[in-house]
């Protein structure tokens, strides 16, 4: 029972040790080679956006919904496109005309939001 | 594993709605502001072909049930099912969403919401609408229920620079979500307690007595809540006036009409077909709650003096009044349902649509004083108003009068006489806050200007023959009556017949 | 066509007539409306003379239901017709005088500013009496019987601006209330006793078990046994009264003259009066069961035949004269009713409809030619100005009294013959009623004639009395003068007005002749009709008589009836044409012993009325309304229940607060209440414990 969920805990070892490796590699090859000049910029986490630990009643602009947004509709599109691809030869004709429907009705939605420029920042 | 029970044709309708909205959304990117004139013809000529589609439909389903087969066609793997009770009401919300378009056009245009959205989003909802009318399976009607919520929500905030509207799409939108977690919770709880998410496997699983009883009673009241959420029974009803005040006209009548005769194919399939064994159990749920809106929709509508407010709580206890036809669980009363949800989206697309008719750029025709003298002003829109109020109080003659009668009708045959009395009572109570408009209408002077008020000849030409249907309905309701309960009587003995299978 | 098409037809087309010019007339103007609702008239009127034809012809009768209005505790309420014989003459004349009368209208409305509405108002009267006498149940039937009511209520209150009339339409819907009650409640007793409104399945009922019928009984005050045909016929029969003005509820027929006269014509002389006759007719099978009512039914009738014919003698104004013969005349019908000889009345209500609706319309030619004057003592000598008025009228007025040949006489002379030999109780006392009558009207009838056609031409003299009928109404932009001036001559009415009385002349004179043999004789009603000529055997006198309608014409000459008539005729030529002075001593004479004045009075009935019951009821109503409207119900349940209402109403409209969380509270407040008492429930009852 137990020992099917070994994967489990290997993908959570690697994971760990890709998110651990670069940043102990980061820190210690920039002690080595690099020169410490801070400033406050440079000290923040992103140069553009917002603090990650801030009050959350703060104003922003609307824009970044929008972007935001529509960033979610695409990626779980993507999310939904890698399993079908993977099993499409099981699903066959139905499964793909299933799926250029949806994306069908991703593209009217696409081209909605294109042409109410949706996409244009300014 | 294949689908081999696609059968996509018996959604022909709803397929054929599907593109024509994504048509008309992309059609409309084309049109310039100035004239959006056409992509509103384009939209009532989708709507016609839907409803030619729905007819054939139902001509079919009707001419399958004469020669002996069950009307009912499934789709999608059982999870879509095209009967007359779903074609019937899908005609009604076809007509009702017909009317909010054409009702509100000028309305529309003097408030500068008459953009491609407007159109796309009313469409989706009917979508929505009727996806609900069709499920069979909890998924689909969830689906269906979303669709036309968030189009709805998206609709009320329409005029983004309204304050009011916008307050009101929040608040709908915010408690709109919360009735749906605690529905799809309630849904889920159902499946855990049966294990099965299609509306005949559940109604199977019951009668074998193969169920949780109480995680199946939890998921009721959740689903009851839900539920009465979108039919806007108390207490799941503080949102109707604040949306109804807060939108623009056209939408709540939008919100107010065809969405109930979804919520009534959605009552009708979750709790008559799929819980029909529980009959006795969540009717009495439903009892309290059709008093409570009888009573608090009746007294709250007397002391308000906006006239949206009013038909606000109106509807409340209309819902009242329809939620007591289902309570009775039987066909008789489901069918006194059905007659009355069907009709009150005729009478309340007429209220609705009158109410537009008299507001002019500038000026919102929402005040109850409105209407003082309407009769010195104007004698036909006071007529049309008086048959609309008269209709809605339950004086005979008019159709709601039997639509209320074949309520009581019902209450009695299952032996609930005083139900049928305590409902009498609030009607009564009712009449009162009706019968004020019309005595503002024709006894009062007239306050300040006294603006004629205009109306486009097509608007006006189907108000007319929107609230002569009114008359027309109540002196013939045999018709419509007779051919509403044959087809619930349809839809019941299928899932009867599914059941013993 | 087929014939169902065709029966759907004949009300509708008048409807639609009446919808267009009453919504659309002030669209349409005054010569489409009249053109559509006359087109509408005509085509009914066809389609009926088709009906007739084609069921002489051998055609079957039709009876069945056309729409299912609606079904309550397992009795259907049904639109449905029944169309045989009787059906079919009663469509006939109903339209055929219909039709006259819409002719004629044209001419007589020409200048009134309600030109559409009186046309709408007439064929929608047309209509709603197709639907009453097509009826194959009583709740239609009782629908046309209402809707005529209303009709005639707005039409004799159709210058509703003059008190009089609209006093006289209020009167007129009051004691039609009085008969309506007792209609319907026979109505009821037929429902609840034979579980059916559908005259076929009720007729069936009785027709299988007439004894058992007969026998039942019903309870109406503890202790006394009623018979239940009885009790049901009779409270029938007080709805006919109501609707065909007989005596005590025939006060409301004289007033209603105070509608145009075009309506008198239609509505209070041929057809709408005679709704009553017809309905008792109908319901033959079921009157034939109970010798108590058709008693009561011929001693009602023969008080009314012979005592509002004494009226009629003493009435100044021309269409007062002629409202009391039709009165005398239902009176007629309704004896030949109680003497089972249904046949007969209807024979007579058919020729009474054309010479009574050519007397009005030729009455109202003569108010034409008279300027609107209604006053025949200020009139004389019009033979020479209004001839084809004048040759009307004669030949209305012999076929009113029966004179031989005409149409009148068959019928009249059928009806005498039958009561003579009716062996029910009270028949004695018909058989005098009736023949006394026959004098009075021949007086009455031939008084107006010579006063109006005769003699000295008393316009030229007459001073303008201000006692003038139609037009004092202030609607009237235009200039009337009532009356004719010094220099004014009367004149012949245009030929629209004269056209429909020439019309009708034709069937006053000869339809009698020509219809006797069928009707009476013949098998014209056989199965539509029911008589049980073992127990009632008067028809067969009658029917022996009708074989031969020239012999019977000629046997006329050496029959009392027709002496009598003659006597009438001499009397009212010496009165008032040889010597006045007689005519005044005898009015002084019956001035000094008193009845003349009791005459005057209408024998006191309007008094009892208006000041014994309407007070009464008043009174009553005043103190019902005083204490009990007032005090308790006003004082304590409305403003009681309002006030109470207001304060709770006041109480719900705090709760709607504007905040989102208090709505989402109350929500799952609602839900976690439901859940409680659910779980509570079942904890209860078990459920959960296995």
């Amino acid at each position: 029972m137990l020992e099917s969920y070994f994967p489990v805990l290997l993908f959570l070892v690697v994971g760990l040790l890709v998110g651990v490796a670069p940043l102990v590699l980061g820190w210690g090859v920039g002690k080595v080679l690099g020169t410490v000049r801070p400033d406050p910029e440079k000290l923040s986490p992103y140069e553009c956006g917002f603090e990650p630990s801030a009050d959350a009643r703060i104003q922003f602009d609307v824009r970044y919904y929008l972007v935001a947004i529509l960033f979610i509709l695409f990626d779980l599109e993507v999310a939904f496109l890698v399993p079908w691809a993977v099993v499409l030869k099981e699903i066959g004709l139905f499964g793909f005309i299933s799926m250029m429907i949806f994306l069908a009705i991703l593209v009217v939605g696409f081209i909605y939001e294109w042409m109410k420029g949706a996409l244009e920042w300014e | 594993m294949i689908p081999t029970s696609l059968n996509a044709w018996v959604a022909t309708p709803e397929i054929f709605l599907l593109c024509s909205a994504c048509i008309v959304l992309l059609f409309d990117l084309f049109v310039s502001d100035a004239r959006k004139q056409v992509t509103y013809l384009l939209t009532l000529l989708v709507l016609a072909l839907t409803a030619v589609l729905t007819i054939q439909s139902l001509q079919q389903g009707l001419a399958l049930s004469a020669s002996g087969v069950s009307a009912a066609r499934f789709a999608f793997n059982h999870m879509y099912v095209a009967d007359p009770v779903a074609d019937f009401a899908k005609l009604g919300m076809l007509l009702g969403v017909a009317l909010v378009l054409i009702y509100g056009r000028s309305y529309a245009i003097d408030r500068g919401i008459f953009k491609g959205e407007l159109f796309t989003l009313t469409l989706f909802s009917l979508l929505g609408m009727m996806v609900m009318a069709s499920a069979t399976n909890f998924l689909t009607l969830y689906v269906g229920l979303e669709l036309l919520s968030l189009a709805i929500y998206a609709l009320v905030a329409l005029p983004r620079g309204n304050v009011r509207a916008s307050e009101a799409a929040m608040k709908y939108f915010v408690l709109g979500a919360l009735a749906s977690g605690m529905l799809l919770y309630g849904l889920s709880m159902l499946y855990g307690a049966t294990g099965s998410l299609d509306v005949y496997e559940v109604s199977a699983r019951i009668a074998q007595a193969q169920f949780n009883p109480m995680l199946l009673t939890f998921g009721m009241v959740f689903v009851v809540t839900g539920i009465g959420f979108k039919l806007g029974a108390v207490p799941f009803h503080m949102w109707v006036p604040d949306v109804y005040e807060g939108s623009p006209t056209l939408l709540a009548q939008l919100i107010g009409s065809a969405p109930k005769l979804a919520a009534f194919v959605f009552v009708l399939r979750l709790l008559g077909e799929a819980m029909g064994q529980f009959g006795p159990l969540w009717g009495e749920m439903l009892k309290y709650i059709a008093i409570l809106s009888l009573v608090i929709g009746n007294l709250a509508a007397i002391a308000q003096t906006n006239i949206k407010r009013m038909l606000a709580y109106s509807t409340i206890s209309h819902m009242g009044f329809l939620l007591l036809g289902v309570m009775t669980h039987s066909e008789i009363g489901y069918a006194a349902a059905f007659f009355y949800a069907m009709t009150y989206v005729i009478t309340a697309a007429a209220s609705f649509g009158l109410i537009m008719l008299l507001s002019r750029n500038g000026f919102e025709c929402e005040n109850i004083a409105d209407f003082k003298g309407l009769n010195k002003r104007s004698p036909w829109f006071a007529g049309m108003m008086l048959m609309v109020m008269f209709s809605m109080a339950g004086i005979p003659a008019f159709v709601g009068f039997f639509a209320k009668l074949s309520v009581l009708r019902a209450l009695v045959d299952s032996g609930l006489t005083w139900l049928a009395v305590v409902a009498i009572v609030f009607s009564l109570i009712g009449a009162f806050y009706y019968l004020r408009v019309v005595k503002v209408m024709y006894f009062d002077e007239p306050e300040g200007e006294l603006l004629a008020p205009a109306g486009e000849l097509d608007a006006k030409l189907l108000l007319s023959l929107n609230c002569l249907l009114l008359l027309v309905l109540g002196v013939f309701p045999n018709q419509l009556l007779t051919s509403l309960s044959h087809a619930v009587n349809l839809t019941m003995a299928g899932s009867a017949g599914m059941m013993l299978q | 066509m087929d014939m169902k098409t065709i029966y759907l037809l004949i009300p509708l087309a008048p409807l639609f007539g009446a919808l267009v010019a009453g919504l659309f007339g002030w669209a349409i103007g005054r010569k489409a409306a009249h053109t559509v609702t006359i087109g509408g008239v005509a085509v009914s009127f066809l389609l009926s003379a088709y009906t007739l034809k084609y069921l002489l012809g051998g055609g079957e009768a039709f009876n069945g239901t056309v729409y299912t209005w609606t079904v309550i505790a397992g009795v259907d309420f049904n639109v449905g017709f029944l169309v045989d014989t009787l059906t079919a003459m009663m469509m006939c004349v109903v339209t055929f005088v219909s039709l006259m009368v819409h002719i004629y209208t044209i001419g007589y409305m020409s200048e009134d500013p309600g030109y559409q509405r009186f046309f709408s108002y007439i064929s929608l009267f047309t209509f709603s009496m197709l639907m009453l006498v097509m009826s194959n149940n009583f709740v239609q039937l009782f629908f046309g019987w209402e809707a005529v009511g209303l009709v005639s209520y707005l039409l004799i209150g159709f210058w509703f601006k003059r008190p009089t009339a609209t006093f006289a339409n209020m009167k007129a819907f009051l004691i039609n209330r009085v008969g309506d009650f007792g209609f319907l409640l026979g109505i009821g007793l037929v429902l609840y006793h034979f579980g059916s409104l559908d005259y076929a399945t009720v007729f069936q009922q009785v027709a299988a078990d007439p004894a058992g019928w007969q026998a039942k009984t019903i309870t109406l005050f503890a202790g006394h046994e009623w018979n239940l045909l009885a009790v049901t016929c009779i409270l029938l029969f007080i709805g006919a009264m109501g609707k065909s003005a007989q005596f005590p509820l025939h006060v409301w027929l004289p007033d209603s003259m105070e509608g145009p006269t075009p309506i008198s014509a239609l509505i209070h002389a041929a057809t709408m009066v005679t709704a009553g006759i017809f309905m008792v007719s109908r319901m033959s099978p079921l009157f034939e069961l109970s010798d108590t009512a058709l008693s009561f039914i011929m001693v009602i009738g023969a008080i009314t035949a012979l005592f509002m014919g004494f009226l009629g003698i003493i009435q100044n104004d021309i269409k007062r004269v002629v409202a009391y013969s039709t009165l005398s005349q239902l009176g007629y019908m309704t004896v030949a009713l109680g003497a089972s000889a249904y046949s007969v009345a209807v024979f007579h209500l058919m020729t009474h409809a054309f010479f009574k609706a050519l007397l009005f319309l030729a009455a109202g030619s003569v108010i034409i030619g008279m300027h609107h004057d209604q006053d025949i003592r200020n009139m004389g000598g019009l033979k020479k100005y209004m001839p084809i008025t004048w040759i009307t009228s004669l030949i209305g007025s012999l076929a009113l009294i029966g004179t031989p040949f005409f149409a009148g006489f068959y019928s009249k002379d059928s009806i005498i013959l039958a009561v003579e030999h009716s062996n029910l109780a009270g028949s004695g006392f018909a058989t005098f009623a009736v023949l006394a009558g026959v004098f009075v009207t021949a007086f009455y009838s031939f008084r107006m004639y010579f006063l109006v056609f005769h003699g000295k031409e008393r316009w030229m003299s007459a001073g303008h009395s201000h006692h003038h009928g139609d037009h004092d109404d202030e609607e009237e932009s235009h200039d009337h003068h009532h009356g004719l001036g010094p220099n004014d001559k009367p004149h012949e009415s245009p030929w629209v007005v004269t056209l429909p009385l020439v019309l009708l002349a034709i069937p006053s004179v000869v339809i009698g002749f020509l219809a006797i043999g069928p009707m009476i004789a013949g098998d014209f009603f056989n199965n539509v009709i029911y008589t049980n000529l073992e127990a009632h055997p008067a028809l067969e006198q009658v029917k022996h008589h009708a074989h031969d309608a020239l012999a019977m014409g000629l046997h006329a000459f050496m029959t009392l009836p027709f002496w009598l008539a003659v006597a009438g005729v001499a009397a009212a030529y010496l009165f008032y044409m040889v010597k006045p002075d007689l005519a005044t001593m005898c009015d002084r004479f019956f001035t000094s012993i008193g009845i003349k004045k009791l005459m005057e009075e209408k024998y006191y009935m309007d008094h009892l009325y208006i000041n014994g019951f309407a007070a009464a009821g008043r009174a009553v109503g005043t103190v019902l309304w005083k204490v009990g409207d007032t005090l308790l119900i006003d004082g304590l349940v409305v403003n009681g229940a309002a006030r109470v209402v207001g304060f709770i109403s006041g109480m719900v409209r705090k709760l709607q607060t504007g905040y989102i969380y208090h709505y989402a509270f109350a929500m799952i407040l609602g839900a976690i209440l439901m859940l409680s008492f659910w779980l509570y429930v079942w904890g209860v009852s078990g459920v959960f414990s296995n």
